[in-house]
């Protein structure tokens, strides 16, 4: 057991890494340092480019440019087992990926070694369990041969999570890589595994660990880097400032405070939330949106916006909780009742979620409401296409016309004829979740203008994301959620970005 | 406003892609008549109006089930136990008439009634247990080909026949039932109205009304269209409720036609309707499944299959025939088309 000395030889070493996939360049020189004994916390919002770093290192992706070094030799490995020989382990987000379900526990446990050959070509399932129980005591599982017989199938999330960073450690790593290993466990499951990235840790492997949660980065990294647009931006030792970690993650934007456009003050509360369970075990919270005006939903991933949102549209088994729309009981089933009460939503995906693949701007822009364009039971087209060239004009739209498909438009484009849908009927509440994902700038303004147009008009309407500078674009209430609770509530005028941020980034 | 009329820059379009396009659009329906303008030279009796006529009236049973099975392509999947309910409805009309001496406008409720109880089955299958469709229809096809035996003790039925307790059957096909097939209104046999009646009538559903949409958006992307307010279960079920009253349709008139109780009708014709509904898929471009197209690949089979038949090819030939014409239609939507196939069966 080796005291963690201030700067040991680091067991890691990026040198300038880059990683374009064709044109797109997503990894733009990193440089970064795993030294042994030391937790390094990796911090980076959507589309930083995490992913394809982990990718990377775990030999999943070849790098384009740049050196990774282990223990100062620059290395090539193009597979993931060839970065597993060189000691660097990786465990992923999706267990799924990883889990080989119709196998038992102990199969899995030895996949790597059953994959490579090193377990008798022909074996019985009980010769396998000695190594199996060997590997699972690493991590004192306390797994006996009924558990580790059964099929792999019948396992909690939390056991394949334990399972995977098991098979991971059945060969003591020199690197170990966990991608939000707590994302899917309990509090107590997710102390255990603390427990033993710790003793990991005092045996000398070099850790590094990404989360979104601020509290395990505060009470388990020893180093903090921040990755943003492909590159390091921010990297601190303990103590760490997390405010100034998060401020740089999200950007530039945090510095203007300045919002362009003359407030809107509301007309009265048109929903209201009541003792709602965002998660299952998550405290209750209450809300009251008001119409004619914007209320912003800010939070990191995993604060709940996106299943708040849902919840309110119908598209989602709602727990615990009640609501009222304009006074009455709304307790939609599905989206339809949701749609029919006058709510509507614009969800963050809008590719899986919203467009439908070879369909023209006309009928995916008709489609909500197909019943405003059928009459003596026909579906009028000439309607359908009249009202979509309205909204190409109202919309700025870039297209050839209302029969072009909406794959063929730009990003910026797409969302808006994905917005544009639900502002033909006067909504009482609009939800836009992430409503500037994939959006240029021009497009971006158009939607916030058409939107907050349509608050002026009496609607109330929420707009949902992770970005500072794209809720302050939009919002006259700003209410900040992390990990399902409201952590601020306030006007927008009356608050700094730092605040925001810092109830963002607020540790429970 | 000026600046939303700029236009994306056109994407180049070579010569060869724009052939391709011109080849993938019209292909099938010039190797439709290249068929028929080749049979009709080589053999003169075959564009005769009589053998035009019977032609058609050959393709309707086919034709009818390939429309059906089109509805449950549409929203993406794929009903595999068409055949065997086209098989019921024989055996079931002819069991009305024969067993229990019973009017055609019995048989024809009962088949009815038969259709939508295992659409509505099929539908319960998928959309409430969540059974993928194509493992429901697979499992419902053979419930259905092996309950329909257990009454007659695995006998085809037909008039005069000994019942299977020995006594022998006391009623027999109603002559009003045969003229289904047999009767026809000026030239047009009824069998071959009841197709066109159909055609024009999914054409209808399916391209003027918002239910017809609604079906189209469902296959296109599930998830949109819920987000979008639709039903989704609701409808997809809806579809396999129309494939199977379409095929009890089919087995109407195809008892008509054999004039008996045959426990093998049927069993064939799954392949022939989910074939012709694919070579619809493919025609004029459209690359999705379509009323019009679903006649027209029923035609050119027939058109095909008698052809070859006159020219004196065994009957042995003809599945190869068939499949040959669901590949070529295959490889203008797939292989030659620039577009994506709106057609994914659910894996």
């Amino acid at each position: 057991m080796e005291p963690s000395s201030p700067s040991p030889a680091p067991a890691l070493q990026l040198h300038r890494l880059t990683k374009n996939f064709g044109a797109n360049r997503v990894l733009k020189g990193i440089d970064l340092e795993l030294r042994p004994g030391r937790v390094t916390a990796l911090l980076g919002a959507n589309g930083a480019g995490k992913s394809t770093l982990i990718k990377v290192l775990a030999g999943v992706h070849d790098q384009t440019a740049g050196e990774v070094r282990v223990d100062g030799q620059a290395v090539e490995y193009g597979t993931p087992m060839a970065a597993a020989r060189l000691g660097i382990r990786t465990v992923h987000q999706r267990i799924d990926d990883a889990i080989v379900p119709g196998l038992s526990v102990a199969e899995n446990l030895l996949f790597e070694e059953i994959a490579l050959g090193e377990v008798a070509r022909v074996a019985s399932l009980n010769s396998l369990l000695p190594r199996a129980r060997q590997v699972a005591a690493t991590l004192e599982l306390d797994w006996d041969d009924a558990f580790l017989k059964q099929d792999v199938y019948e396992l909690g999330i939390a056991d394949c999570q334990m399972l995977l960073l098991a098979r991971a450690l059945s060969t003591t790593p020199k690197v170990l890589i966990l991608d939000e290993p707590t994302s899917t466990l309990s509090q107590s499951e997710a102390l255990r595994l603390f427990s033993i990235v710790k003793r990991l840790r005092e045996r000398g492997v070099a850790i590094l660990y990404v989360s979104h949660r601020l509290s395990e980065i505060n009470s388990l990294a020893d180093d903090l880097a921040v990755l943003r647009d492909g590159r390091i931006v921010n990297r601190q030792e303990l103590p760490f400032d997390l405010g100034a970690a998060v401020a740089s993650m999200l950007g530039d934007a945090v510095r203007s405070d300045v919002a362009a456009f003359e407030e809107l003050t509301g007309s009265g509360t048109v929903l209201s939330i009541r003792d709602l369970r965002v998660f299952e075990h998550s405290e209750p919270i209450d809300l009251d949106i008001a119409g004619g005006e914007v209320t912003g939903i800010i939070g990191l991933i995993g604060a709940g916006k996106t299943e708040l949102a849902e919840t309110i549209f119908g598209a989602r088994k709602r727990g615990a909780g009640s609501m009222l729309l304009e006074g009455r009981a709304y307790a939609p089933g599905n989206p339809k009742a949701a749609i029919s009460a006058g709510v509507y939503l614009v969800p963050e995906d809008r590719a899986a979620q919203g467009m439908l693949p070879g369909w023209s701007l006309a009928r995916t822009f008709s489609l909500p409401f197909l019943s405003d364009f059928v009459s003596g039971g026909v579906l009028r087209t000439t309607k359908e296409r009249s009202r979509t060239r309205r909204a190409i004009e109202d919309f700025a739209i870039v297209t050839t016309g209302a029969e072009q498909t909406v794959d063929a438009l730009s990003g910026g484009n797409q969302q808006k004829v994905m917005v544009a849908r639900w502002m033909q009927r006067r909504p009482r509440v609009l939800v836009l979740d992430e409503p500037f994902r994939g959006v240029d700038i021009g497009a971006r303004r158009v939607l916030s203008q058409r939107a907050r147009e349509q608050a002026e008009a009496g609607s109330a309407v929420v707009m949902i994301c992770s970005d500072v500078d794209e809720v302050r674009e939009m919002a006259d209430r700003i209410i900040v959620m992390v990990e399902g609770r409201v952590t601020l509530d306030a006007r927008a005028r009356d608050i700094s970005n730092d605040q925001i941020v810092q109830s963002m980034t607020e540790v429970a | 406003m000026a600046d939303t009329t700029a236009i994306p820059a056109p994407v180049r379009v070579s010569a060869l892609d724009r052939a391709r396009d011109i080849v993938v659009k019209y292909g099938f329906l010039a190797v439709t008549v290249i068929a028929f303008v080749f049979f009709a030279v080589t053999e003169p009796a075959f564009a005769s109006s009589n053998s035009l006529f019977s032609m058609l009236k050959f393709a309707s049973v086919t034709a009818i089930l390939g429309l059906g099975v089109m509805f449950s392509m549409i929203v993406g999947g794929l009903d595999l136990s068409i055949g065997s309910v086209a098989g019921l409805g024989v055996q079931l009309a002819a069991m009305t008439m024969v067993f229990y001496n019973l009017t055609a406008g019995t048989a024809v409720v009962a088949v009815l009634v038969a259709g939508l109880i295992v659409g509505l089955l099929n539908a319960f299958l998928i959309v409430v247990c969540k059974i993928p469709d194509l493992l429901a229809t697979l499992g419902m096809m053979f419930v259905i080909q092996g309950m329909k035996m257990i009454p007659v003790a695995g006998q085809s039925v037909s008039s005069g026949m000994i019942m299977p307790n020995g006594s022998s059957a006391p009623g027999k096909f109603d002559p009003v039932f045969l003229m289904i097939d047999r009767g026809s209104l000026g030239p047009i046999p009824v069998p071959v109205l009841i197709m066109l009646v159909l055609v024009v009538a999914c054409w209808f559903v399916l391209t003027r009304t918002s239910w017809g949409r609604i079906l189209y958006a469902i296959g296109a992307n599930p998830e949109a269209a819920r987000l979008a307010g639709i039903r989704v279960g609701l409808h997809r079920g809806a579809a396999y409720v129309i494939s199977s009253l379409f095929a009890s349709v089919a087995g109407i008139i195809l008892v008509s036609r054999i004039g008996q109780g045959d426990v093998n009708a049927g069993a064939s014709s799954l392949l022939e309707a989910v074939a012709v509904a694919l070579v619809g898929t493919s025609v004029l471009g459209a690359n999705k499944p379509n009323a019009w197209g679903t006649l027209l690949g029923a035609v050119l089979v027939v058109i095909v299959l008698t052809g070859m038949t006159m020219m004196g090819f065994e009957y042995y030939y003809q599945d190869t025939a068939k499949g040959l014409v669901v590949i070529v239609a295959l490889l203008f939507s797939f292989t030659l088309s620039r577009k994506k196939v709106r057609y994914a069966p659910a894996t």
